[in-house]
Formats: C-alpha cells, sequence, structure tokens
C-alpha cells in the first residue's frame, strides 16, 4: 500500500546484549530501554497512541509473559496496545499501519527475549511443522547447518567467504557498546577451529543473547517535534517463503527480493544496511536478494552475529539504521529483519534522512 | 473429485475441499496423533520477586513501591504498572487483609484443589493497593462477603518455602467488614 | 531478608492431539504400512511429504501417488551432540532427502558414524522402525543405500 502518512523513527534505545541477564526478570531487563527511549524525547507514556511487542513465551518459559512486561510501559489507566509472537519488526509493521490508518500519530514498539532459561536451538524446533519437522526437534543450528551446505554445495558461498562475514561483524561491534560479542580472531584463524555442525563452525553461528530494543515513530509534525533529524520510513513490506523447507531452493529467499522491490530498496542510493542474519551464510543471501552493490556499508553496529536477542535483533537493524540516519551519518540506509527459520519471513524498510 | 467432502464445522457449503484419492492402503486411516512436547527451562523470577518469595519463606508478605510514591504493590515486577518507573522501596504489608471479590468453585481443576465448594478470593493485604489471589478456609462458603477482614493461615514453620503455598488459605478474623465504597479502586 | 537469585527447574509439557486431515493423516496410514506417500503438484510434480495446497499456486491437490523408500541426500548437516527428544542418538546427520519418485525432499536423520560417511548425492534408504503406528518416526531413519546416484 502506498503510504498516507510520513512516520519516522525518532527515538531508539537499547539493552546492553548480554549471554544472561542474571537476576532480571524480562519486565526488569526491557524497563530501563523503554524508560530511555521516553526520556530522550521528553516524552511519557501519555504522549504515545499505541504500544506493540514482540516476544515469545516459548522462549521466556511464561504463558502470556508480554502482559507482565506492559508493567514497564505503564499500561494503567488501560493503553491502546497489541503484541505480535514475531520479532519486533513486525510490532513495528503493525504500529506503522496504526498510524497510517489514523488511529494514532505516536506508537512504542519494543521487542525483546530472555533466551538463557530454555535450551534455544530446541525450543526454536517449536517454530516448525509439528507434524513432519517437529518429532525429529531439528535443532535451529543443523538446520541452518542444511542451508549453508546447499550453498557451497552450489558454489553460492565458501567457508572462507562465511569467516570474513564472521570477521567483519565482529569486529565492527568493537564500536556497539552494547553487543555481546566484540573483535574477532583473524578468518584464516577462525577457519582453524572445529566444526560446531559440520558445515558451520561457532564463529558461523549468532551468539545466546538475553536483551531487548525499544523505539518510538511517529507521523509528520510529532516526528518533527522529537527529533530534529527523524528517520523517515519511505518504504516497509513484508514477505513470507513457503515453510516447506524441501521444496525451497534453500539458497535464496525470494521473499526478501519482493519485499525489497516493494519498499523501494533500489530507488535511491543506499548508504547503509542492517541485514539481520543469524548465520554468517544468510548474510549473503539477505545481501543478494536485496540487491546491494559493494559500496553499502553493511551492519556497522556488528549485525545479528555479534548481539542476538531473538524477537528484538531484526527491530533493533532498524535502530542501527535510523541511528545512523538521525546522527547524519548516512543519509538513505535499508533494514531487514528475520523471523521463523531459514529465513522464512522477511521484512524490508527503508529509512531516510531530510 | 464430485463428491465434496466438508471440513470444517461451517454450515454446509461454507468451506468445502475436494476429496483426496489415495493408493489402496489398509487398515484404520489415521485421522488423530498425539505428539507430546515438553520443553525444560531453568526459570528465575528475577531479583525483584526473589524479595517477595524469601519473605513468604518468612511468613513475611512484602511489596514494593517507587520512592516517595503512595502506592504499594504486592507481588510486584520490579515496576510501577502506572508510571513505568522501578519500585526500589520494600514496604512489609499485611499480614491482615480484606476480600475484594470472591467466588464459590463448585468443580475442582488441578491435583492442589480443595474439596469443593471452596472459596477462591482476592485479598489486600493492608497498606497494598492490589490484591493477592488465595481461598478463603475455616468459614462456611455461603458467608464469604466483600469487605471481610481475613488472616493468612501458614503452613507450618517446616514446611516454609519460597512459595505463595506457604499461604494454606486465608480465614476471618473478629473485626468489622471494610464499607464497600473504601475498596473502590481495588476490586 | 536476602536478595540471592531464585531460580527452579520448570518443564512445560502439552500432550498436543492433532487432527491429521485427510491428507496428512493418509501419509502417516502409508508409513504404518511401510509405505511412502506424496501427492501431485499443480505442475504434475510429486511433494512429498505430502501437503493439501500446491505450494506455488494455493490450489487444493487431491491425488496422493506412493513414492519409493530410497531416495538422494541433497543437503545434510551433523549433530555432533544429544538433545532431549531427537530420534537418533548422537553423532548423525540431519538431511533432507528427496525420495524416488517425489520432486521435493523430506527432513529426517540419517544414520551414519562420522561426516566421512555421507556427501550431498548420497543414496539413502529408509530404515523402518520396528513397530509402527502410524507417526513420522515410523521412519526410524535413513541408512546409506550404496552407491552413487
Amino acid at each position: 500500500m502506498a503510504p498516507q502518512r510520513n512516520v519516522a523513527v525518532v527515538s531508539v534505545a537499547q539493552t546492553p546484549h548480554r549471554r544472561a541477564a542474571a537476576g532480571l526478570s524480562e519486565t526488569e531487563m526491557i524497563e530501563p530501554a523503554i524508560r530511555q527511549a521516553l526520556d530522550q524525547v521528553g516524552a511519557t507514556i501519555d504522549d504515545i497512541g499505541f504500544v506493540c511487542s514482540g516476544s515469545s513465551d516459548y522462549l521466556a518459559g511464561q504463558a502470556f509473559s508480554f502482559v507482565m512486561t506492559l508493567d514497564a510501559v505503564g499500561a494503567w489507566p488501560p493503553i491502546s496496545e497489541s503484541h505480535v509472537e514475531m520479532d519486533g519488526a513486525w510490532a513495528l509493521y503493525e504500529a506503522w499501519l496504526k498510524i497510517q490508518s489514523g488511529h494514532c500519530d505516536t506508537a512504542l514498539v519494543f521487542g525483546y527475549s530472555k533466551a538463557s532459561p530454555g535450551d534455544l536451538p530446541r525450543v526454536l524446533t517449536r517454530q516448525l511443522d509439528p507434524y513432519y519437522y517437529g518429532p525429529l526437534w531439528p535443532d535451529s543450528v543443523a538446520l541452518a547447518g542444511l542451508q549453508a551446505r546447499a550453498m557451497l554445495d552450489a558454489g553460492a558461498i565458501t567457508e572462507a567467504e562465511m569467516a570474513q562475514i564472521a570477521e567483519r561483524n565482529r569486529n565492527a561491534a568493537k564500536d556497539n557498546p552494547n553487543a555481546q560479542l566484540q573483535g574477532s580472531p583473524s578468518a584464516d584463524e577462525l577457519l582453524t577451529a572445529p566444526y560446531v555442525a559440520d558445515p558451520l563452525r561457532r564463529h558461523d553461528c549468532a551468539p545466546i543473547t538475553d536483551g531487548g530494543v525499544a523505539m518510538i515513530i511517529a507521523a509528520d509534525d510529532a516526528a518533527r517535534k522529537f527529533s530534529s533529524r527523524p528517520a523517515w520510513i519511505r518504504g516497509i513490506d513484508h514477505r513470507v517463503d513457503s515453510h516447506n523447507l524441501g521444496a525451497r531452493d534453500l539458497t535464496r529467499a525470494p521473499s526478501i527480493a519482493i519485499a525489497a522491490q516493494h519498499a523501494g530498496v533500489a530507488d535511491g542510493k543506499v548508504d547503509v544496511a542492517e541485514l539481520h542474519a543469524p548465520f554468517t551464510h544468510q548474510e549473503k543471501i539477505v545481501r543478494t536478494e536485496l540487491g546491494l552493490g559493494d559500496d553499502v556499508l553493511v551492519n556497522p553496529s556488528g549485525g545479528t552475529l555479534s548481539a542476538n536477542p531473538v524477537m528484538g535483533a531484526g527491530l533493533i537493524r532498524i535502530a542501527e539504521v535510523a541511528n545512523r540516519i538521525s546522527a547524519g551519518e548516512a543519509d538513505r540506509g535499508v533494514a531487514h529483519a528475520t523471523s521463523g527459520q531459514l529465513l522464512q519471513q522477511n521484512l524490508v524498510c527503508v529509512l531516510e534522512g531530510e | 473429485m464430485s463428491d465434496d467432502r466438508t471440513v470444517s464445522t461451517f454450515p454446509e457449503g461454507v468451506w468445502t475441499q475436494p476429496a483426496v484419492t489415495v493408493p489402496a492402503l489398509e487398515g484404520e486411516p489415521v485421522q488423530r496423533v498425539t505428539i507430546p512436547a515438553s520443553m525444560r527451562y531453568d526459570y528465575s523470577p528475577g531479583l525483584t520477586q526473589t524479595r517477595f518469595l524469601r519473605g513468604l519463606e518468612q511468613k513475611k508478605i512484602y511489596g514494593e513501591r517507587t520512592p516517595g510514591a503512595e502506592d504499594v504493590y504486592v507481588s510486584h515486577r520490579g515496576v510501577d504498572p502506572v508510571t513505568g518507573v522501578p519500585t526500589t522501596e520494600v514496604v512489609e504489608v499485611g499480614p491482615n487483609a480484606t476480600i475484594t471479590a470472591f467466588c464459590v468453585v463448585h468443580i475442582g481443576f488441578g491435583v492442589n484443589a480443595p474439596p469443593t465448594p471452596f472459596v477462591s478470593a482476592l485479598f489486600l493485604a493492608d497498606g497494598a493497593v492490589v490484591s493477592l489471589y488465595g481461598t478463603v478456609g475455616e468459614v462456611e462458603y455461603d458467608k464469604v462477603r466483600i469487605g471481610m477482614r481475613v488472616e493468612p493461615v501458614w503452613v507450618d514453620d517446616d514446611a516454609l518455602t519460597t512459595s505463595m503455598e506457604n499461604i494454606k488459605y486465608w480465614r476471618p478474623i473478629d473485626e468489622p467488614d471494610v464499607p464497600a465504597e473504601q475498596l473502590k479502586g481495588h476490586m | 531478608m536476602t536478595d540471592d537469585l531464585l531460580h527452579a527447574p520448570l518443564t512445560i509439557e502439552f500432550g498436543f492431539n492433532r487432527t491429521t486431515g485427510p491428507v496428512v493423516g493418509a501419509f502417516y496410514t502409508g508409513l504404518r504400512e511401510g509405505k511412502v506417500l506424496g501427492i501431485k503438484g499443480a505442475d504434475g510434480r510429486v511433494v512429498c511429504p505430502p501437503v493439501e495446497y500446491d505450494p506455488t499456486t494455493g490450489a487444493p491437490l487431491t491425488e496422493m501417488v506412493e513414492v519409493g523408500t530410497e531416495g538422494t541426500v541433497t543437503t545434510w548437516s551433523w549433530v555432533p551432540t544429544d538433545r532431549e527428544g531427537q530420534v537418533l542418538p548422537a553423532p548423525y546427520a540431519l538431511a533432507l532427502v528427496q525420495l524416488d519418485g517425489a520432486d521435493t525432499a523430506m527432513l529426517h536423520v540419517v544414520d551414519v558414524s562420522s561426516t566421512d560417511q555421507i556427501s550431498t548425492g548420497d543414496r539413502v534408504k529408509i530404515r523402518w522402525a520396528d513397530e509402527r503406528q502410524g507417526l513420522l518416526t515410523d521412519i526410524a531413519c535413513f541408512e546409506p543405500a550404496g552407491g552413487a546416484a
């Protein structure tokens, strides 16, 4: 749909990303990020027309866990609120639609998880078809290995390229105080490590992370009130590939290319891109499907390979691009978020400064 | 293909799907399967709720509030749900409380359900602004009232754990009922 | 009062009782009888495991057909350590296997003891469970069939 209103990201805040947020409930973990996102633009919850979050009960080990997190928003008297059991990027999409439809001018969006209480690769098996995949409990790393192997077999990537992707992301994360993993041995050194799930080595996999991100978006005048340089959402679209892994060409993700087309990625020069790729080989797929040239700065934050709060890592990509635009470091950027396994569902967002 | 088979409980014709042709199979067709799924966690309630649960271990009910605020929340999640501001001040509440709502239960669910009929209720501990959940004991179910004053009945000291189960139930005490008007906003 | 953080083991368990519908049900019934069924897609390609609707067009599919019990590994990865619920003791390979007569691949496990024993393109065959009851796990696993495709 053609946007009716100009909507911009005006404030973002992240928690530190750590292997385990020991001592904190989910509510306590995300509260400082929500508070900071509001405080840094001088807003309170009364200035916010809609609240939408992305999280998963399976990760928390607790039914309706997101309801408790709403305490951190200040949800009484009752606020206008919604939740997606997906990455927070999809919560952003819902909030963007809410603003487009004229129901509100501002929204608070957040995505987070504590993966530490459970065994994440096993928990993620519950995302899969319960008849044909679920009974095998295929963990997320082994599944990603199928995709990496398909790419290696097809000559679409090499193990050396995968190691270079890991090295580049984690070295970039040295400038990201929130990142969980910062710095990397050289790609050559990485390649001497043993496999954790052949053909994947440890460096090919995103870490397991507790953390989250909060964001405020606003329309037109409201956006200008909150920010001197809003990061305008010029296009946003999401698409899905088949959940039938055996019917897909795993070396591709056509849903990304379609979403990119609808979001208008190719309509201008891309200065910066943040790609949600929890495995090294997936960055190559995303980059190829988006049609990004070699001149594009990819994942200056260190990407998902450096911090991977499930249900937040996609929204963080949008936050990182918005930050660079608002700081004047970039004029136009692309953020990509994925949900599900092997890049099944994909969202593409184009952001611009003025 | 012609004999469409209804696959939903909608009125006939609303949603149908063509019949499927299947190579000859013997025996009863599989229509239903049980596929169990079990997830294991090392669950932590976080430091704030840990403080509450450790209090229960000492037969104390701890609430929390934001510094300078009047409203004390119990049990709490580390933030004031009206303002979203962290609650860093611990305040002991109760143990006496007022029933703010109740329900007479005639069908018991779960392994720990008391004999029916029993009364489940919300208990506003003195000094708190939100209620705790539990059951009422030592009184006929048809004598329970909103505004009734109660106290917690704890398990034996050697059975105390960091659990809400430390409170076996709440029983009436000899104090006049709290008028319903005073419970407005807490019900 | 101490701030020592409480934590405790928590198990969340559901005995999901699922209806299969006619297509998955027939597939499971076939497995119980040692047969594997696929379904003809709108373009005539055989989708296995079978699905109710065409993966491309969304058209309802109706013609189930039997496919082979041997096939070809289209991709694989290595599972070096045990995880609760998995159907083989580790190590083993997770793989997509395109059965003979099918045009898509099914996810399952291959019982090989080292990565030297499996490659993309390898021929594998079904090892049936001793007692079959109409579940995906009636296929205990795949094992090398010998000889390249």
